[in-house]
């Protein structure tokens, strides 16, 4: 089995954000980066995955220079193989342009499973595999917790609101979207990050995939939300804190 | 050319969200001129569609075919492809649900279009609409626009207050699409879920809730001492429940419980949309966050910024004195 698993680089989760200059992106001088945190666990599906059924995992990523290190992880952790779509810094795809990039990188490879996260930490649009799956033509699942390959099909068990959940079954090749949290992730052993060193990584310029190398989708204004609620903000040291709320718990809210 | 609010049903029964998302349509056609339209889909909706007629719309789309009573996305795109192509709407709005999720992306895709997900507000001027949605978990917004049309977006919960019917009756057209069984590729099985919940934390008055800034789950007693001095319940966001630090029944957002107390205490909460869907009904909101910036900050009434290890404690103490 051919397994392609599509991993993003993100700002680190706990990143102050600043807006830059143009006020249509984000200061990214001090950022510092990692891995999709749904991604991760797309990554430890995939490698599961290949443990049951043999073949190899191979990883995708689309994004700058800086994703080599996010990259080098994923095969740290048992990824057989690397592409890597290059495009140039600062650049903001939508969903469908990047997904236009990773189907021309994935065609020729012909895998039977590809699998991504449920969203990236970032723009969050939700949607890349399965743009992804239509572009190439695959069928898919989102919100995947159970994977349960079944020869030429796959029974999975999809998430759906409000506690409720439905098993599907469909044909491979598949595209699934992996819900985060549904197995532990392991880590990169000091072997695995050895043997990382040496393995393939195929980098194609964004630009030689041609299509999709723009959005229609165009970021007009970011910023800080403004507060809907008229919010208190409450001061000093803790115990001054703590004693101001209690007068609030008490008097306002009238719960104590 | 208008635009069209694709409403959700599942066996028969609305998604409530629909109705927001109506609202959104209405206000978005008044800025644009165009008329407001709704489509229904699925296996032996009449009564359905009737009743979407009466909630200000100028027509109902009732896309009534057996193959569509199971949710499959293969199925819905090409019902919907085909609705989309003959009525040409400028714009196609969503509500921002798992289903939508599964195959909206994949149906503007059939139209070579982006799909402008998760939107939390509609920003119009003049005959112009920005769409405003999340970035970065909710720590950013963003204005968006997107060239050409028709245009595809599904909104968030909570975005809009709900349309209420007003009487009267649109016209409902049939429109019949061309399916066939061989055309879907998954096979689903009846939804379920799993065991019974033993804890409702609908029902409770005051909720202590925490979430990624209690670190590690050696930690959870200093959250728990204050439910404790309070006589809350504990409930988490998805992270803490996920790493099973304390079980999926205490889970509150889109994936997990609804609550709404009388007071709601978020500790080290950051507040992604998927939390707040599952608690802005709280009468009161309590925040304490380290970063200033947290998005929680925004639906609280009180709010802390310092280091939860600090002043959870202090908090209890004061509370044991008061309550003594």
């Amino acid at each position: 089995m051919k397994i392609i698993v599509s991993v993003k680089q993100v700002p680190a989760r706990d990143s102050a954000l600043k807006v830059n200059s143009s006020g249509k992106w984000l200061d990214e001088s001090d950022l510092t980066y990692e891995m999709n945190e749904p991604d991760a666990y797309a990554l430890e599906e995939a490698l599961q995955l290949k443990e049951k059924l043999g073949g190899e995992v191979v990883v995708l990523c689309l994004g700058p220079q800086r994703a080599a290190p996010t990259i080098r992880e994923a095969l740290a952790k048992g990824a057989d193989r690397a592409i890597h779509v290059e495009m140039g810094e600062g650049v903001v795809l939508d969903a469908l342009a990047t997904a236009g990039l990773l189907a021309n990188a994935i065609a020729p490879e012909a895998p039977d499973f590809i699998l991504t996260g449920l969203q990236s930490d970032d723009l969050g649009y939700g949607q890349t595999g399965v743009v992804l799956a239509e572009l190439l033509g695959y069928a898919h699942a989102t919100i995947v917790m159970e994977v349960e390959p079944q020869g030429n099909a796959v029974r999975v068990k999809r998430e759906l609101e409000d506690g409720w959940f439905q098993n599907v079954t469909l044909p491979l090749p598949v595209l699934l979207t992996i819900q985060s949290g549904i197995k532990k992730l392991r880590y990169a052993t000091l072997m695995g990050i050895k043997k990382a060193k040496t393995k393939e990584v195929k980098t194609i310029s964004a630009a030689q995939l041609g299509a999709g190398a723009s959005s229609a989708t165009n970021l007009e204004h970011v910023y800080l939300p403004q507060r809907s609620k008229q919010s208190q903000i409450l001061t000093g040291d803790p115990k001054q804190v703590a004693k101001q709320l209690v007068e609030k718990l008490k008097f306002e809210a009238r719960v104590i | 050319m208008s635009v069209l609010v694709v409403l959700e049903q599942r066996g028969g029964k609305w998604n409530r969200m629909s109705f927001e998302v109506l609202a959104a349509g209405k206000k978005m056609a008044d800025a644009v001129g165009v008329a407001v339209e709704a489509a229904v889909t699925g296996g032996g909706i009449a009564a359905l569609a009737a009743e979407a007629a009466q909630y200000g719309v100028a027509k109902v789309y009732a896309i009534d075919n057996q193959l569509l009573s199971d949710y499959t996305p293969d199925a819905y795109t090409t019902a919907l492809e085909q609705l989309i192509k003959a009525k040409q709407p400028k714009y196609v709005l969503f509500p921002h649900t798992y289903q939508v999720r599964d195959f909206a992306p994949k149906l503007a895709t059939r139209f070579g279009r982006p799909l402008v997900s998760d939107v939390v507000d509609v920003k119009t001027e003049g005959s112009k609409a920005d769409f405003v949605r999340q970035l970065f978990q909710g720590k950013l917004n963003a204005d968006v626009n997107v060239a050409g049309e028709p245009q595809f977006a599904s909104l968030q919960a909570g975005a809009f207050r709900a349309e209420e019917p007003q009487g009267g009756s649109a016209p409902v057209e049939q429109f019949a699409v061309t399916l066939d069984a061989s055309q879907i590729r998954s096979k689903p099985e009846a939804p379920f879920r799993e065991a019974q919940r033993s804890v409702d934390l609908g029902a409770a008055d005051l909720i202590v809730s925490v979430g990624r800034g209690i670190k590690e789950k050696d930690n959870l007693p200093v959250v728990e001492a204050l439910a404790e001095a309070l006589g809350a319940e504990l409930a988490a966001s998805r992270p803490i429940c996920d790493n099973g630090w304390l079980p999926m029944e205490r889970q509150v957002g889109s994936s997990g419980q609804t609550v709404a107390p009388k007071v709601y205490f978020a500790v080290g909460i950051s507040g992604a949309i998927q939390h707040l869907v599952g608690m802005k009904g709280s009468k009161t909101v309590v925040a304490i966050n380290k970063d200033e910036n947290a998005p929680i900050f925004e639906t609280a009434d009180y709010g802390v910024v310092g280091d939860l290890f600090e002043v959870v404690p202090a908090l209890v103490e004061e509370i044991k004195k008061a309550k003594a």
